[in-house]
């Protein structure tokens, strides 16, 4: 099955309304072009599930979020992410705020058929407070209360990969492939974004394999982009662009999303990369030191 | 006498909070909590464990900041995010963090400040992992600038993390389940050694009074009859914290970088 497609073809299989999980953490390699893709579309009243960087501020500030589910948004190095703060702080965001470990489980629980997955994570917490939703249950074996973790369903996942073949053998070489096999998992549709497409012959070899962290069949679309994670990183590839994640809160201050979206959106990804210095300026940016 | 900075002092007495943890994974958020688990690993508790803040575990912390092109790190696992909360929920963990407001209780808030929730006036991070590390295993916490906004009178605004609260005493769970460790600041030492787990002060920084403490405290600190000075750093310990730190980012951490002990006639 040859599960390639343009970027624009699989944006346009997210509807008005859906659930869109987006893998990735903080600033570290989020399927940017996806997203960029998004704010190319006219799509709206999205329910975002992710471990939020740039992703969540931009679509909150296009008004493309109706509802978020996180953890935390932030973008590392500048700790608080301005246009996910300005979104909250204008009212207007509906949120489920959960603890990072409780995503995780809400995402298993629906990647396993699940309705839930019980934890002790969130008692005695506002993450109770404040999500009538999450229920307290009892257990059969204690006398404890528990919290049950609902089932995160996702309609749409968006992630990106270092490479993919054509039958969607997606490879995260980088140190870390965060909850992205989750978020393949618990998705209808898993869209995925490579740097790199390679034959399938690529993995034959044990060394590459071993970095295939879910089975083909999850993963539905293979949309080749190579630097398409910038301005987040794509470990080992290229680090994240701390001038231009800069310049993009510096816009929270001063002229709005608006500016930075006429900036640099461009028409599509290649007019993108060529406001942004090019693919090889992308894949020269040092990794970070942490 | 040798001498030191208060960023020095504050990593040396929260690295203490580490020295009878056994074998878990000491997870220090901020320079000077990180400074502080990796001293302790270098020397009080040789048996910690430690991420290079990334995917790998190490058996030697990593000096802060940027790198020689050559430098090696010490890996002894991999130890992605997702793997991370296997060890969170097995307990085997020590973190230590700073909240933006810690109430009476020590239930922390990393999240919504002022207005409502639905509308707040300053949003910070979210509630990130302190659910979880809360009601899993030991917590410390750093505050760099001890005041009562930190230190807030009545409830935090969102409470991130559980604390001694026995109104949100989960059911079947005791007040003694909670494990906050030590609290550091730049003023004191302190933890919920108190009468029914109130705050209680430790030690004194050189220079700070009691008074002092409790002026910057938004509730009622347990004065113990004798409060001993904060154990002053070793020649020994700093060398070892300028190694982990070649750039001296610990310079950063306190407005102002004051030395430890204050100069004649200045308050710290």
């Amino acid at each position: 099955m040859d599960k390639r497609m343009t970027a624009s073809e699989a944006v346009a299989q997210i509807e008005d309304g859906m659930t869109v999980g987006i893998g990735g953490w903080g600033p570290r390699r989020k399927p940017m072009a996806l997203v960029r893709e998004i704010l190319r579309s006219d799509v709206k009243d999205l329910t975002v599930v992710a471990y939020g960087g740039a992703d969540v501020g931009m679509l909150c500030a296009a008004g493309r979020v109706r509802k978020l589910v996180f953890a935390f948004v932030s973008l590392d190095f500048i700790p608080l992410e301005p246009y996910f703060r300005q979104a909250r702080q204008s009212g207007g965001l509906e949120v489920m705020e959960i603890d990072e470990g409780m995503m995780l489980l809400g995402l298993r629980a629906a990647a396993w058929g699940l309705p839930f997955i019980p934890t002790e994570v969130g008692l005695g917490t506002d993450i109770i407070t404040h999500n009538p939703e999450i229920k307290l249950i009892d257990s059969p074996y204690d006398d404890k209360e528990w919290v049950a973790m609902p089932a995160l369903k996702l309609d749409v996942s968006l992630i990106h990969a270092d490479r993919a073949d054509a039958r969607g053998v997606c490879q995260i070489a980088g140190p870390d492939h965060y909850m992205d096999d989750w978020f393949a998992r618990a998705a209808t549709t898993t869209l995925v974004s490579c740097d790199e497409l390679v034959d399938s012959e690529y993995f034959h070899s044990p060394e590459q394999a071993r970095h295939v962290h879910w089975e083909r069949a999850a993963t539905s679309g293979v949309i080749p982009i190579p630097g398409g994670a910038h301005p987040s990183s794509c470990s080992p590839l290229y680090g994240f662009d701390v001038p231009h994640f800069k310049a993009y809160a510096a816009s929270a201050k001063e002229g709005g999303i608006q500016s930075y979206l006429d900036s640099y959106l461009g028409a599509d990804e290649a007019e993108y990369q060529s406001r942004v210095g090019g693919l090889d300026a992308i894949r020269s940016i040092e990794l970070p030191t942490y | 006498m040798t001498e030191y900075s208060l960023a020095e002092l504050c990593i040396v007495a929260a690295s203490e909070a580490f020295n009878d943890d056994g074998e878990v994974l000491a997870t220090g958020i901020g320079v000077i909590p990180r400074l502080a688990a990796s001293l302790a690993m270098k020397t009080s508790n040789t048996d910690l464990m430690m991420t290079d803040s990334e995917a790998f575990m190490l058996s030697e912390p990593n000096p802060l900041g940027k790198r020689d092109a050559d430098f090696e790190q010490a890996n002894e696992s991999w130890m992605g995010f997702s793997r991370i909360f296997d060890n969170v929920w097995s307990g085997k963990r020590h973190a230590m963090l700073g909240p933006t407001q810690i109430d009476r209780f020590g239930q922390t808030n990393t999240s919504a400040l002022g207005g409502s929730y639905a509308q707040p006036k300053v949003m910070m991070l979210g509630a990130r992992g302190f659910p979880g590390n809360s009601i899993s295993h030991p917590n410390s916490f750093f505050v760099p600038d001890h005041n009562p906004r930190v230190f807030m009178e009545g409830e935090c605004d969102f409470v991130s993390s559980v604390g001694y609260n026995p109104d949100r005493l989960p059911r079947g769970h005791q007040l003694s389940d909670i494990d906050i460790r030590r609290v550091i600041t730049n003023l004191c030492v302190m933890d919920f050694g108190g009468p029914d787990y109130q705050i209680r002060l430790r030690s004194l920084h050189p220079g700070v009074t009691v008074e002092q403490v409790q002026e910057n405290t938004g509730y009622p600190v347990f004065v113990p009859d004798d409060v001993p000075q904060t154990t002053a750093p070793t020649a020994e310990q700093l060398a070892v914290i300028a190694a982990l730190d070649p750039h001296n980012q610990r310079a950063l951490q306190i407005r102002g970088n004051p030395p430890g002990v204050p100069a004649a006639g200045e308050a710290q």
